[in-house]
């Protein structure tokens, strides 16, 4: 009992050592839900990055854990076991932003480096690595403005109502607009981040508004908003997509037909190989910001091609961040 | 020996412990320490607290679907007015409480089946806990949060608030003249009435009594997890009622055990953990988790159907 005790102290004390080789170092991802492709693929991201860096002898070992129910109270139950089994660091997608705290203060005591990405926890002694969906709402009218100069008549797509990323991605197209006052919305509908949904509801409203020149939208919806235009007879504008595999192809099909060119814009899943470099510098002793923000995967005319044949169907494109890339984003919030 | 089980039904739960228990620490020795032991166990004092609530209920042969929602939202009032406003927050929880002897009352009164009324307030406990706190929040009253990382100098705190909770469950509903007449609730109710006692004040208190572990579960958990969400507790329903016919419990007959109620628990908390550090597929957690249950009911069954044969 006492040899623990003692054990978990020197841990503690350990922690904050500069420099240090990870070698030996064990570091878990607690995850609360893996039903959905985006989780799917966030999972592989972990997998692939995670075995390398244990091959090549980065750390010593990188185990994933998803509870078995999408609930607070287990994954706080999971972090405590994690604590126990003697991890060094945990990186964890969290149920909820402040039921984990008690849990992961007891981890954070015991000297664990604990590192949220994606869904973030409020306890200051984890590290947050987030998503700047304002900015990533703001980017899009940028790019309208890039190639629409003379700018026009918009239509937005919003997400699921009452949900925060819905109003922030939002508040985010709202702000590239006032920045960019050669454009107008003339059109608000939710689209529920699913395509169906999102047909239904620009197929409901397009008969009242004038010619679109654009579409900025929040991803999951950009190929419904597609078939719409196509369904009321109208010209296809410019729709900012979302990386989903459905609404790559059809602008791969698209471009090759009429060479229609646009901009996609989303969070890739492989946000955990990110959290996992992040975790690994802080336990080799860099200075990390506490709170990071997640760079957003960009698709391109020039990228779609290879994006799509990387993309299964039906899921969403990402990327493996790589060290490099972490440091990167520790440079920038610096 | 399968006599001795069937006679003392405490003894196969308090087995099922102690093997999960030794089969941990074998997995995963630095467990066998007092911050392990804690770490293992601190989560399970809320549902150990609410599975005696659930006990109140299955005492006098209803069964409460709501208690995880219920949970939820004591979480939510603990989070924000007890820690806000202490008198409002005081009231408050003591309004829950009544109300839960309200729901005895309405049940008992108009013998509404207990399955569906609880099921139906589950949504409203659950629209109530949302409109409190309609975005995970709050803070835990740091008295809460001290007593519940207290670090009593010999024993953990959870095993001191677990002997604590069985202590004094079991004092109130096997010592106690007035818990006996309320398993006699549960047991034969029309014998109860005719011995002259008011069976529907009795209904009452044994909700009353329900609600009062609900709110002491929800109040726990916060104290752990420093914060609440709508949704923090609801797995509670069904943990709850495992955690009473694990711990020797019956559905009916007002056949219950405190101290099984509370042991129940533990095991049902130790199960998750013993399968996590198995490093058991998530696919297949919730079903091992079953398998463990069904063991531990399959064992007691044969123990009383010998039992029977026997005697």
């Amino acid at each position: 009992m006492k040899s623990l005790l003692l054990s978990a102290a020197a841990i503690a004390m350990a922690a904050p050592a500069v420099f240090a080789d990870t070698s030996d170092k064990r570091i878990a991802l607690s995850n609360n839900y893996a039903g959905n492709s985006w989780r799917q693929a966030m999972l592989q991201s972990w997998e692939d990055v995670s075995a390398s860096a244990v091959s090549s002898g980065t750390v010593a070992a990188a185990d994933a854990f998803t509870t078995s129910e999408n609930q607070a109270t287990e994954q706080a139950a999971q972090i405590q076991n994690m604590i126990l089994q003697g991890y060094d660091a945990i990186v964890v997608n969290a149920a909820s932003p402040t039921a984990l705290n008690g849990a992961i203060k007891e981890a954070c005591d015991a000297g664990l480096t604990v590192v949220s990405f994606d869904g973030i926890v409020t306890e200051p002694c984890a590290w947050r690595i987030a998503v700047d969906f304002a900015e990533m709402g703001r980017l899009q009218v940028e790019y309208l403005a890039s190639r629409i100069p003379d700018g026009g008549n918009l239509l937005e797509l919003r997400g699921l109502a009452g949900v925060f990323v819905d109003d922030e991605i939002s508040a985010g197209i709202h702000k590239g607009v006032e920045e960019n006052p050669q454009f107008e919305i003339v059109g608000s509908v939710h689209g529920d981040w699913a395509q169906d949904v999102a047909q239904k509801a620009v197929a409901g409203i397009l008969p009242s508004l004038p010619e679109i020149v654009g579409v900025a939208t929040q991803g999951g919806d950009g190929y419904g908003t597609a078939q719409a235009f196509a369904a009321a007879g109208r010209d296809t504008p410019l729709i900012v997509l979302g990386n989903r595999q459905d609404e790559m192809a059809w602008w791969a099909e698209q471009h090759a037909e009429n060479g229609y060119e646009t901009l996609s814009v989303s969070i890739a899943p492989g946000v955990a190989s990110l959290a996992f470099w992040v975790a690994q510098q802080v336990l080799d002793g860099a200075e990390v910001p506490k709170d990071l923000n997640v760079p957003f995967l960009k698709v391109t005319q020039d990228t779609l091609e290879e994006t799509l044949a990387s993309t299964p169907e039906g899921s969403v494109a990402t990327t493996d961040y790589s060290l490099d890339d972490a440091k990167g984003v520790i440079a920038g919030a610096m | 020996m399968t006599r001795l089980f069937a006679r003392h039904r405490i003894l196969l739960p308090i087995l099922s412990l102690a093997v999960l228990l030794a089969a941990t620490f074998y997995m995963q020795p630095r467990a066998m320490s007092y911050f392990g032991v804690n770490l293992l166990f601190n989560l399970a004092v809320p549902i150990a607290l609410a599975t005696v609530a659930q006990m109140m209920i299955i005492m006098v042969n209803d069964i409460d679907l709501s208690l995880g929602a219920f949970v939820s939202l004591v979480a939510c009032v603990t989070a924000t007015f007890l820690h806000d406003t202490p008198v409002l927050g005081v009231l408050i929880l003591a309004g829950l409480i009544a109300a839960y002897a309200g729901l005895g009352v309405l049940i008992h009164r108009f013998e509404l089946p207990a399955i569906v009324v609880t099921l139906g307030m589950s949504f409203v406990w659950g629209g109530i806990a949302l409109s409190i706190l309609p975005s995970p929040g709050g803070t835990a009253p740091p008295w809460i949060r001290s007593l519940m990382t207290v670090k009593p100098s010999l024993v953990p705190m959870a095993v001191v608030a677990a002997v604590l909770i069985a202590a004094v469950t079991h004092f109130l509903i096997i010592r106690t003249g007035i818990g006996t007449v309320l398993r006699g609730v549960g047991g034969n109710a029309a014998s109860v009435a005719r011995a002259g006692w008011p069976v529907l004040r009795l209904k009452a208190l044994a909700y009353a009594l329900a609600g009062l572990f609900g709110v002491l579960a929800g109040m726990a958990l916060v104290g752990l997890t420093t914060s609440a969400d709508a949704n923090i507790a609801l797995r509670y329903t069904l943990l709850s009622i495992a955690g009473v016919i694990l711990g020797g419990g019956e559905f009916i007959g007002g056949k219950v055990s405190p101290v099984g109620a509370v042991i129940g628990a533990l095991t049902l908390a130790l199960a998750a953990s013993f399968l996590s550090f198995l490093r058991l597929s998530p696919d297949w957690q919730i079903g091992a988790q079953g398998a463990i249950l069904i063991l531990v009911l399959t064992a007691r069954l044969i123990f009383t159907r010998r039992d029977g044969q026997e005697g």
